[in-house]
């Protein structure tokens, strides 16, 4: 007699099979049948989360973190649609990751049941495939190509639909018999490997450069290159810039790094990329917050431009070299090919770009009335951590301080939100974070709008036994948009002040809520500090606990402000590295390149 | 902007339409005409899709069809060196003191009278979309009540066909 199982099992061990050890999720009506023998396993381990969007960003934290695809998991309808904002933050930022999602019963769909909702139509634009089973005998198959799909080629969100009578029915397909079943996927051939000749070309172009930039994106982490990367700026000379998705890439502290570009980006990286007459773009998209205004975007470099994924080739700016394929192995043909060309002469390039960094070095100023510089809490949390540390960030001014004043010396230690810019990121990824690298310190740097917008997590956290960190840059507003008032709206803050301050100027009211009391009421250690005087000893205090999350309510100045800055849709050539203060770029120093 | 026609082969799956029509529509690209249908293979289907474009964002939203996952190959078509038509059916008013004239028009076009009322004719008439622009124009004097057109559907001229290797990943990943 042939073994039969149901769809629900035939779910669980294909997720055992394919080796997902974690699932983030929240059980409901739909999906409840996948419950039953998710409860029996052994090898996968189900989180259960507060809130879908905590699951989904908690798998991109997993998946950042470890490189293995991330899993969450939800029910039909608003379980499903939850998970909407974290697909969508996967997808603008690459990130492996599975969403499974219960559906109402096959003969339900389409007629308004409750909790349905066309989760594969919502999610069409914002996944890298999405399938809604429907056949009991298919689940072993779409899990696997589920999998390969989201972590191959150019990675991404991919999300399954399980008719709740799919899981209920049975089948004599066996997951562990038939491991790996073959994918059917006759129109996915992603290109890892580059054409030899335009490597060459490149080659060519970098060896007759004289103000060439490795511009790096976060596809070399993807592609787990960042050793072979170093190779290749070491080989060369050429410096290195690497963006919001890429910090981590390359090591903040190689004399070669010249720091972030962009928006917030230092005046040196920023600069670099204007001045350039090569660019050599390696898994990065031409981003408006790194390009400014786009015409007028290192006008004078040719592009050489890899990418997995052939849409990013030219999709912003023309490339000389195009060169489609997998970051890692077009670092290692780029190594191979220089081997046979000559070094490029970069002695005059680097003098002038010393000469910015000398004279245009990150900073802040302490403010006068002894209040805590929010740049202050960042930086020692970066040394004292030590960068062994992964930190995760929220969105807005901390993400860009956190950017800006951790020295990150390893790949795969900084995960945020670069592309769709999600508020509420941090807690839930730095939860991921945590569970796929538990030896690992894993602090959160979030701001006090984002974390009350997923602080939940830490109830999580506490009862899961995931000792993450959260530090609390508490600035009693939202923060870059009252930046953007201070700038651009003659300082009128309309709906910017949050309250959490310990007195709200508009409302008199002090500290709602108060962090350190809902960290406590959340299973968690709650600490505060108000002074640079007690920064070390409070960040300390907190390396010192092990054994429950904790929460820094770092209480700090509300003015400050993210600088350098290129205000949006302004040229790079007018980053403004104060208020009103433009760089001088005709300073030529002891430079001897004619820019 | 330029008109372009593009071939696509597809899955034969459920969805396969939102998710290309949805990619035009995303990247603000309007479809004049789109035809859908089954091929030689039971499991591919042929998509034939008209856009006006300039060459630059055709590439990328062609890039962008390419990646998905249930798409398995895109040709442009070239009218140079292909073959395109379109269906109509045109209902045309036509009492007895113009049905011979009616009648005149359609014979001129090479087209034909598939139902007949007795005031009015239903026309059916193929060819490119000059030709039946033309006829159009040369039907709207009598009255037309009612009409209806197929998108294009191109296939390249000469023995070469785009199916053939497509074709044969399905049959290998089956």
């Amino acid at each position: 007699m042939t073994r039969e199982i149901t769809g629900a099992q035939s779910l669980v061990h294909s997720l055992e099979a394919v080796g997902a050890d974690v699932v983030f999720g929240i059980p409901g009506g739909a999906i409840l049948p996948a419950y039953d023998p998710l409860y029996d396993s052994t090898r996968v381990r189900h989180i259960l989360v507060r809130h879908e969007q905590g699951a989904g960003h908690a798998a991109e934290g997993y998946a950042q973190a470890t490189g293995r695809v991330g899993v969450c998991m939800a029910t039909s309808g608003p379980g499903a649609t939850n998970l909407v904002t974290p697909i969508a933050d996967a997808y603008m930022d690459s990130v492996p990751m599975v969403a499974i999602t219960g559906q109402v019963a096959s003969a339900a769909i389409g007629t308004d049941a409750f909790q349905e909702a066309d989760i594969c139509g919502i999610t069409l634009p914002i996944t890298k495939h999405n399938f809604l089973v429907q056949s009991v005998d298919d689940i072993p198959r779409t899990i696997a190509e589920a999998f390969h799909l989201a972590g191959t080629g150019r990675p991404g969100p991919v999300l399954v639909d399980l008719p709740k009578d799919i899981l209920q029915s049975v089948t004599s397909v066996l997951p562990h018999e038939i491991w790996p079943p073959t994918l059917d996927l006759p129109g996915y051939r992603p290109i890892t490997r580059p054409h030899n000749k335009q490597v060459r070309e490149a080659a060519r172009l970098i060896s007759a450069s004289r103000r060439p930039v490795l511009y790096i994106g976060g596809g070399v982490l993807r592609a787990r290159a960042a050793a072979e990367l170093r190779t290749l700026a070491e080989m060369t000379g050429i410096p290195v810039v690497t963006t919001l998705m890429a910090r981590g890439a390359f090591p903040d502290s190689h004399p070669q790094h010249l720091g972030m570009p962009g928006m917030h980006g230092s005046v040196a990286a920023v600069t670099a990329l204007q001045k350039a007459d090569l660019l050599i773009t390696l898994g990065a998209r031409f981003d408006d917050r790194v390009t400014g205004r786009l015409a007028s975007f290192a006008p004078k470099a040719a592009i050489i431009h890899a990418d997995i994924d052939p849409a990013e080739i030219g999709k912003n700016r023309t490339a000389d070299v195009p060169i489609v394929g997998d970051c890692r192995e077009v670092i290692n043909e780029l190594i191979a090919a220089l081997a046979a060309e000559s070094r490029p002469d970069l002695e005059g390039w680097w003098r002038t770009l010393d000469g910015w960094r000398r004279t245009y070095p990150l900073g802040y100023e302490s403010p006068a009335d002894g209040s805590l510089a929010p740049q202050h809490v960042i930086e020692r949390l970066g040394r004292i951590s030590g960068p062994e540390t992964i930190f995760a960030a929220g969105v807005g001014q901390h993400q860009m301080w956190a950017a800006q004043f951790i020295s990150y010396e390893n790949p795969y230690t900084w995960l945020n939100s670069g592309g769709a810019g999600t508020m509420g990121f941090a807690v839930p990824a730095a939860m991921g974070a945590k569970v796929g690298r538990p030896d690992a310190t894993v602090w959160a740097i979030d701001g006090d709008g984002c974390f009350q917008m997923t602080n939940q997590e830490l109830a999580t956290c506490a009862l899961e036994g995931i000792p993450i960190k959260v530090a609390i840059i508490n600035n009693g507003s939202l923060g870059m948009v009252r930046q953007w008032q201070t700038l651009f709206y003659d300082k009128r803050y309309s709906n910017t002040e949050l309250g959490t301050h310990p007195a709200s100027p508009r409302t008199g009211v002090k500290r709602v809520p108060d962090f350190v009391r809902l960290a406590e009421a959340l299973g968690c250690v709650g600490l505060r500090c108000d002074s640079a005087a007690e920064v070390d000893a409070t960040i300390e205090k907190a390396m010192a606990i092990d054994d429950a999350p904790v929460v820094v309510d770092f209480v700090v100045h509300p003015d400050a402000m993210v600088w350098p800055m290129v205000a949006a849709g302004a040229s790079n050539d007018d980053i403004r590295v104060a208020r009103d203060l433009a760089p001088d770029f005709d300073y030529s120093g002891d430079a001897e390149v004619n820019l | 902007m330029t008109r372009h026609t593009l071939s696509v082969l597809v899955e034969n799956k459920p969805g396969v339409l939102a998710r290309v029509s949805g990619l035009f529509s995303r990247r603000g690209f309007n479809i004049e005409s789109l035809a859908v249908g089954p091929t030689e293979h039971p499991d591919v289907s042929r998509m034939t899709i008209v856009v006006a474009v300039e060459d630059l964002p055709l590439e990328q939203v062609t890039k962008q069809l390419n990646k998905l996952v249930n798409v398995l190959k895109i040709v442009e078509m070239d009218t140079s060196v292909s073959v395109q038509r379109e269906l109509m059916l045109v209902k045309v008013r036509a009492d007895p003191s113009v049905r011979s004239q009616v009648l005149e028009t359609v014979t001129l076009f090479r087209a034909k009278v598939v139902d007949v009322a007795p005031d009015a004719v239903t026309i059916e008439a193929t060819g490119t979309r000059d030709k039946l622009d033309a006829l159009i124009r040369m039907l709207e004097p009598f009255g037309i009540r009612e009409l209806v057109q197929s998108g294009m559907v191109a296939l390249g001229r000469g023995s070469r066909s785009i199916t053939d290797r497509s074709l044969r990943a399905v049959d290998r990943s089956a």
